[in-house]
């Protein structure tokens, strides 16, 4: 599967040979490690700590169990890798696999939902002449709304006595344990998160030149096969990459299910949610475990999306940048010219 | 191109560099973790200086007229107020991290009654010195702040479950007196919702929804039924015929329309809402629905339509679950003396009424809920007594939030119809006896 746009795309580079500026570049590298060195010490402070210390504490137990006098048994134990057996097995087993489905289920539909509805939103953006200024800032504004908020809004809309029963004529408790539940997650997650997916997708979509359409309407190409054989191909690369980032969102996805429904509904909690509620009643090695593998998880996950469909996103994003650049630049120059 | 590709290969050797630095990082956090085991609780009985009061927001702004006011008297132990979120559950977990990092940020706990356990077990919080004195403190209260028979913490709010009821359509129905048993409860819901007045209402409306809430009113059915979730010596005894009772009614409740179904999502305000605009006849809520349900400015329909009664119960009048708060002492903190102090300063008959006249929070003192002008100014004040003096705290357990849980996911489903009482109670006991026994 190919996703170089061949009217985008720029031919492909060939690396420069490598042996002939080899000195210069070894003076330059060394340099460049040393003013870099300041950055990777702080990534290492604020993402490499974090990381190793969450791995750490998923193969320790603490906190368990009282002494004579019931107070707690100091102190912290390795258990090996019991924390995450008892995950996969245990007790908690049918936990973390209803944890699990969840998060998969949510993030299926809703990025699915998000990618076509925010795909219409940026053909109406893109070809709207009058008050698209406005319609820009209209559909963005749920993104710019913080989650928690939003989680708060849809509260209110799916209560027992909400507009959303009002509007259905039915009764539907939404925030119970439940279908509805999920549903209610998946919309107000759609409504937040498609306008992002459209404005990436709109920038893409106004990188595709106007003669190409022109020509297809030449040819005799109808609406929905310019679409097909233009729009889409074109626009993918950069509804991949809007897609990649909801992705990893929503298999993260915390503060919906945890304001919107409640923490302790299995039909929402998702593996963000358990880790917290273990960290809250103070077993941080279960927490850190599910963690770990809710991280696992997102890793492989956005390892095959990327090697499945993107063949090399960001390399390909990389090689292409400055020619878009400019491009975009001429282009909302252009814009301007055009009545609006 | 090239300078991309050389900067990449050097910035591996960085990351190489980065990741060493990390693993020294962890390492010298693998060794700063044992190290400090020995919190002393070294006390010299002159600690005296300025301390911090963490407590839950203080919405009614009556507090911090307290705390001004003992700044004054005390210049050079001055109290300064760190107020914590609203929700329950993010005091918590500010208050356990504090404690987990041993952090002297906090002097001064405000600790809800469930958590003084998990406080005193994990020694976060000081044994309160045996010459505190509980005399005048509401028994049930005092309960709630001991740990193993040791006082940790000192009452200072409590919090009692009433019945609120439609007086005036009690009263056009010909009832008289409000009911003190379910059935009478029930009974009273048939005769009231004859009336063309009571069309479209609701018989009973409690806090039912997948949370803490479910857990007290759980409770306090099985209490009122002469159950308990655990006994005197903290372990379950949920798989009984009285908690069986219990549950089948509430569970009768939701399938006869008692309870509507919609109170599966219903949380405190849900139900102050649905009283207030008149839609239930019958509500177990806390006292602080009462101001807000008598305002008179177009907020609440029932305004001087309504009045309280203990809760119902199975035979007689039910039991209430306690709620409330308890000050405590941070083990990890400086200045206990004067922290002690401010908590007598706080507890004290003075301070209590001044909560209970300015922010309606239910005193721990058992005399002010006799005063005269009190009970002028706050009418429930005697059947909130009657309340308290039936309440239950809810299980003394260390591992309070595993058993919450455990209970919410036992009882919902059978309020949702899709569990049974017998098979969900049964399965409850052995998950409690599980988190309760010492492993």
């Amino acid at each position: 599967m190919t996703t170089t746009a061949p009217a985008v795309a720029l031919p492909p580079t060939k690396p420069a040979p490598k042996s002939s500026t080899r000195r210069a570049d070894h003076g330059e590298g060394r340099l460049a490690a040393v003013l870099l060195s300041p950055t990777f010490l702080v990534l290492a402070l604020v993402i490499g700590y974090p990381l190793v210390s969450a791995l750490r504490e998923s193969l320790y137990r603490r906190g368990e169990g009282l002494d004579a006098n019931g107070f707690v048994v100091s102190g912290e134990h390795f258990v090996g890798l019991r924390n995450y057996t008892d995950a996969f097995t245990g007790a908690g087993g049918s936990r973390f696999w209803n944890a699990f489905g969840n998060t998969t289920f949510f993030t299926v539909t809703s990025v699915v939902l998000e990618a076509a509805v925010g795909l219409a939103m940026a053909l109406v953006m893109h070809h709207a002449l009058r008050g698209r200024a406005l319609l820009r800032a209209g559909i963005l504004v749920p993104w710019a709304v913080p989650t928690a908020v939003s989680g708060l809004l849809w509260r209110w809309i799916f209560d027992a006595n909400g507009i959303a029963n009002k509007l259905l004529g039915q009764q539907i408790l939404w925030a119970a344990d439940g279908w509805p539940a999920k549903w209610a997650v998946v919309i107000a997650d759609t409504w937040k998160t498609a306008p992002f997916i459209g404005l990436l997708t709109l920038a893409g979509l106004q990188l595709i030149p106007a003669e190409l359409h022109e020509a297809a309407r030449v040819d005799g190409a109808n609406a929905w096969v310019q679409f097909r054989k233009i729009t889409l191909p074109l626009v993918k690369p950069a509804l991949l990459v809007a897609v990649l980032f909801r992705l990893l969102d929503v298999l993260r996805m915390f503060d919906l299910p945890y304001l919107l429904v409640g923490n302790q509904k299995h039909s929402v909690q998702t593996l963000s949610v358990l880790a917290f509620n273990e960290a809250n009643n103070l077993h941080y090695g279960p927490a850190a475990a599910y963690a770990t593998l809710l991280f696992l998880y997102v890793v492989i996950v956005a390892y095959a999306f990327v090697k499945i469909l993107g063949t090399d996103l960001i390399a390909e994003a990389r090689a292409k940048t400055p020619a878009r650049r400019r491009r975009s630049a001429t282009r909302s120059l252009a814009g301007r010219g055009t009545p609006a | 191109m090239s300078r991309t590709r050389t900067t990449w290969r050097t910035s591996r050797t960085a990351g190489l560099a980065a990741l060493a630095a990390t693993t020294a990082l962890v390492l010298a956090g693998c060794s700063s973790g044992d190290a400090n085991d020995k919190a002393s609780t070294a006390d010299s009985g002159t600690d005296r200086g300025p301390i911090t009061f963490a407590v839950g927001k203080d919405t009614s702004g009556a507090l911090q007229k307290q705390v001004d006011a003992w700044n004054t008297a005390h210049p050079s132990e001055k109290v300064t107020l760190d107020e914590l979120p609203a929700s329950a559950d993010a005091q918590l977990q500010q208050l356990q991290q504090n404690a987990q990092v041993k952090s002297t940020a906090f002097s001064v706990l405000g600790l809800d009654v469930t958590w003084t356990s998990e406080f005193a077990a994990n020694r976060w919080i000081d044994a309160m010195p045996a010459s505190t004195s509980t005399s005048g403190l509401l028994p049930a209260a005092v309960d709630s702040a001991t740990y193993r028979g040791t006082l940790y913490s000192v009452p200072w709010q409590t919090n009692g479950g009433l019945l609120f009821y439609r007086s005036d359509l009690l009263t056009a129905a010909g009832v008289k007196t409000p009911p003190t048993t379910w059935q009478e409860m029930q009974a009273d819901c048939a005769k009231v919702k004859a009336l063309p007045q009571a069309k479209g209402a609701s018989c009973y409306a409690g806090q039912f929804d997948k949370y803490e809430g479910l857990v007290v009113n759980f409770s306090e059915a099985v209490q009122s039924s002469g159950g308990h979730v655990f006994d005197t010596d903290g372990n379950p005894t949920v798989n009984t015929p009285q908690a069986k009772t219990a549950l089948a009614w509430l569970a009768g409740a939701f399938k006869d329309g008692t309870i509507p179904q919609e109170e599966l999502t219903y949380q405190e305000e849900n139900g102050r809402k649905a009283f207030q605009s008149g839609k239930a006849i019958f509500m177990r809520n806390w006292p602080y629905v009462w101001d807000l349900a008598n305002k008179t400015d177009g907020s609440s329909k029932v305004a001087g339509k309504f009045d309280v009664a203990p809760l119902p119960g199975l035979d007689s009048t039910g039991s209430s679950t306690l709620g409330g708060y308890n000050l405590a002492v941070s083990s990890f903190t400086r200045h206990k003396t004067t922290a002690r102090d401010f908590i007598t300063y706080l507890t004290s008959d003075s301070s209590e009424r001044a909560n209970l006249l300015a922010a309606s929070t239910a005193p721990t003192r058992a005399a002010l809920y006799e005063d005269r002008a009190l009970q002028k100014k706050f009418p429930y004040l005697a059947d909130l007594k009657q309340s308290l003096d039936a309440a239950v705290a809810r299980p003394k357990a260390v591992r309070y939030g595993d058993v919450s849980a455990a209970v919410q996911d036992a009882i919902y489903p059978v309020l949702s119809g899709q569990a049974g009482p017998d098979t969900a109670l049964a399965s409850l006991q052995t998950k409690l006896t599980q988190i309760t026994s010492q492993p």
